[in-house]
């Protein structure tokens, strides 16, 4: 895993993620299920990316190649110039529900990756305090995952995610299980987030008004077989207060994605 | 407050049951061998302590029932972490845990008795036998239960297999493991127990055998008591660790799930 430490040459001419021709298929050849056919994307340093599509159309196979948990069975994906062929630990990863776990309090939860990783202690303990506040958890660190609510149990989630100061972030439906109030608030914390830290970001989500109020640019993909429907940049100035959903240019960039995506029937 | 009125009428239904087991006995003329009265039962009690007869036999089956489950759960803790971790551990021992985990443990105790002795030895090991599966199934489910989420977000850490269990895997078990432990502690009571029937020089089982063919069943009842109260400590004693250690499963929920898994003494 000496590659891991690639976060300190970047390959700044390049996109901070290339994907090309990427497929997967789960199983052998004849029986196996083709969840991703020949994907192709780049993501460009500090975007903020978002895959939208209904389940079942690979986005999580997706990710957890990117993640390195999953080898490509064609194609491959770079970060920064280096092929992700396992694990790394310039990734952070936020799942869909927060994996906290229940014997850390929310401070060694945070601490989690620079445990793992063996960093420097006292430095990623201020770290960590400064992350706690970033997401207003402050006076929370020596509470236990049970005693907090399924946002705060999330927003824990990513700023673990943030702690060893990954060159990239990966979400996985991250706000999928909390109710449609906190997910709304959820996405405007996690764009001031992301303002202030400038992370090169992919979000995938199966709400298309999610993926349209996050993004600078928004992959759509379609099922059986996971295939790229569109691409396309989201012009809306930043920050983007909720409101901005009811605006006419906001309404155009949903159909957009319908549209992309109702050959496969759309989403729920 | 509140509670002190159900704990009162808590006593005294304790009381009426044995005010009606003592009436009961005198008006149906209940002979002593067959079921003495409560007050004969205590009468006993009190003469094993005064006499200065029960306190050299408690130790004796105390010592046995400790080291035999510090023995078998040691064991059954090695033994169940190496079956969870390598499959091909597993395989070659499956067919051994699989027969003994069918078989009534208690019976191979006169096998135990022939081989070990009279002495401490054989109970010790027939205590271990006993106490070693409940903790092993339970140290395997403990081990195999972390979450495939919880996995992948220690691999994506980059994470090694080493962390992942120390990390992961074994804080995860530990609600399954202390759930074994509290059934390993009463096992381990049962199977010192059972070799004392079949053969010792001293301990509590021996003297309920000593009683019995004296007929003095006040006397057994008595060390029924002594014996209840001896597992609720030693049970008590084990959930106290749990409280300790396992503060995050406050309910305990994991363990229930365990602890019907096919354990029999
Ligand atoms: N481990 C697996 N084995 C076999 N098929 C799988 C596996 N994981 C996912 N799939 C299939 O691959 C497709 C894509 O799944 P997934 O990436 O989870 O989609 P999404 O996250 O978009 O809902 C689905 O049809 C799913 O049934
Ligand atoms: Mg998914």
């Amino acid at each position: 895993m000496d590659q891991a430490t690639g976060l300190q040459s970047p390959d700044v001419t390049g996109p901070a993620i290339a994907v090309s021709e990427l497929s997967l298929i789960y199983g052998t050849r004849p029986t196996g299920v083709l969840a991703l056919d020949r994907i192709s994307f780049d993501i460009s340093d500090g975007a903020f990316v978002a895959i939208v599509g209904p389940s079942g159309c690979g986005k999580s196979t997706l990710l957890k190649i990117l993640a390195g948990l999953l080898p490509a069975t064609s194609g491959q994906a770079k970060l920064r110039g280096t092929a992700i062929t396992g694990p790394r630990r310039d990734i952070g990863v936020v799942f869909q529900s927060p994996v906290l776990f229940p014997w850390r309090d929310v401070l060694s939860n945070v601490m989690l990756p620079a445990d793992v990783q063996r960093l420097d202690k006292s430095e990623m303990r201020n770290r960590a305090l400064d992350l706690v506040k970033l997401v207003g958890l402050t006076g929370f660190e020596k509470r236990y995952p049970r005693e907090l609510s399924g946002g705060m149990q999330q927003r824990v989630g990513i700023i673990r995610a943030l702690i060893h100061d990954p060159a990239l972030l990966l979400m996985d439906e991250p706000f999928g299980a909390l109710d449609a109030m906190t997910r709304e608030t959820m996405n405007v914390e996690l764009q001031r987030i992301w303002m202030e830290r400038k992370k090169t970001v992919l979000f995938i989500t199966h709400s298309t008004s999610e993926a349209v109020f996050l993004a600078d640019r928004v992959i759509a993909m379609t099922p059986r077989p996971g295939r790229v429907a569109d691409a396309f940049d989201v012009d809306l100035p930043r920050p983007r207060p909720l409101e901005v959903m009811n605006t006419e240019a906001f309404g155009a960039y949903v159909k957009r994605v319908r549209v992309a995506l109702k050959s496969d029937g759309g989403l729920d | 407050m509140r509670r002190t009125g159900p704990f009162m009428l808590r006593l005294l239904l304790i009381a009426v049951v044995l005010g009606l087991w003592e009436a009961g006995v005198y008006f149906f003329k209940i002979r002593m061998f067959i079921l003495p009265p409560p007050s004969q039962v205590f009468l006993a009690l009190y003469r094993g302590f005064a006499e200065d007869l029960y306190p050299g036999h408690i130790i004796v089956t105390l010592w046995e029932t400790i080291l035999g489950f510090l023995l078998g759960t040691i064991l059954a803790f090695v033994l169940g972490t190496l079956v969870a971790l390598s499959r091909r551990v597993e395989y070659f021992l499956y067919p051994f845990i699989l027969m003994f985990q069918a078989m009534p443990k208690v019976a191979l105790a006169p096998l135990i008795i022939i081989w070990f002795g009279l002495g401490l030895t054989s109970k010790v090991i027939n205590a271990a036998l006993v106490a070693f599966f409940p903790l092993m199934v339970n140290t395997i489910l403990g081990l195999r239960s972390a979450e495939e989420d919880r996995i992948n977000l220690m691999r994506s850490l980059d994470a090694s297999k080493w962390q992942i269990f120390w990390m992961l895997r074994l804080p995860n078990a530990m609600p399954y493991i202390f759930a074994g432990l509290e059934i390993a502690m009463i096992f381990a009571l049962i199977g010192a127990i059972v070799a004392e029937f079949i053969g010792a020089e001293k301990g509590l089982g021996m003297l309920i055998q000593t009683m019995n063919i004296n007929v003095d069943v006040a006397g057994q009842f008595s060390i029924l008591l002594i014996l209840s109260a001896i597992g609720l400590v030693l049970n008590g004693l084990v959930a106290l660790a749990r409280r300790r250690f396992v503060f995050w499963d406050a309910a305990g929920q994991a363990a229930t799930a365990t602890q019907t898994e096919g354990n029999k003494p």
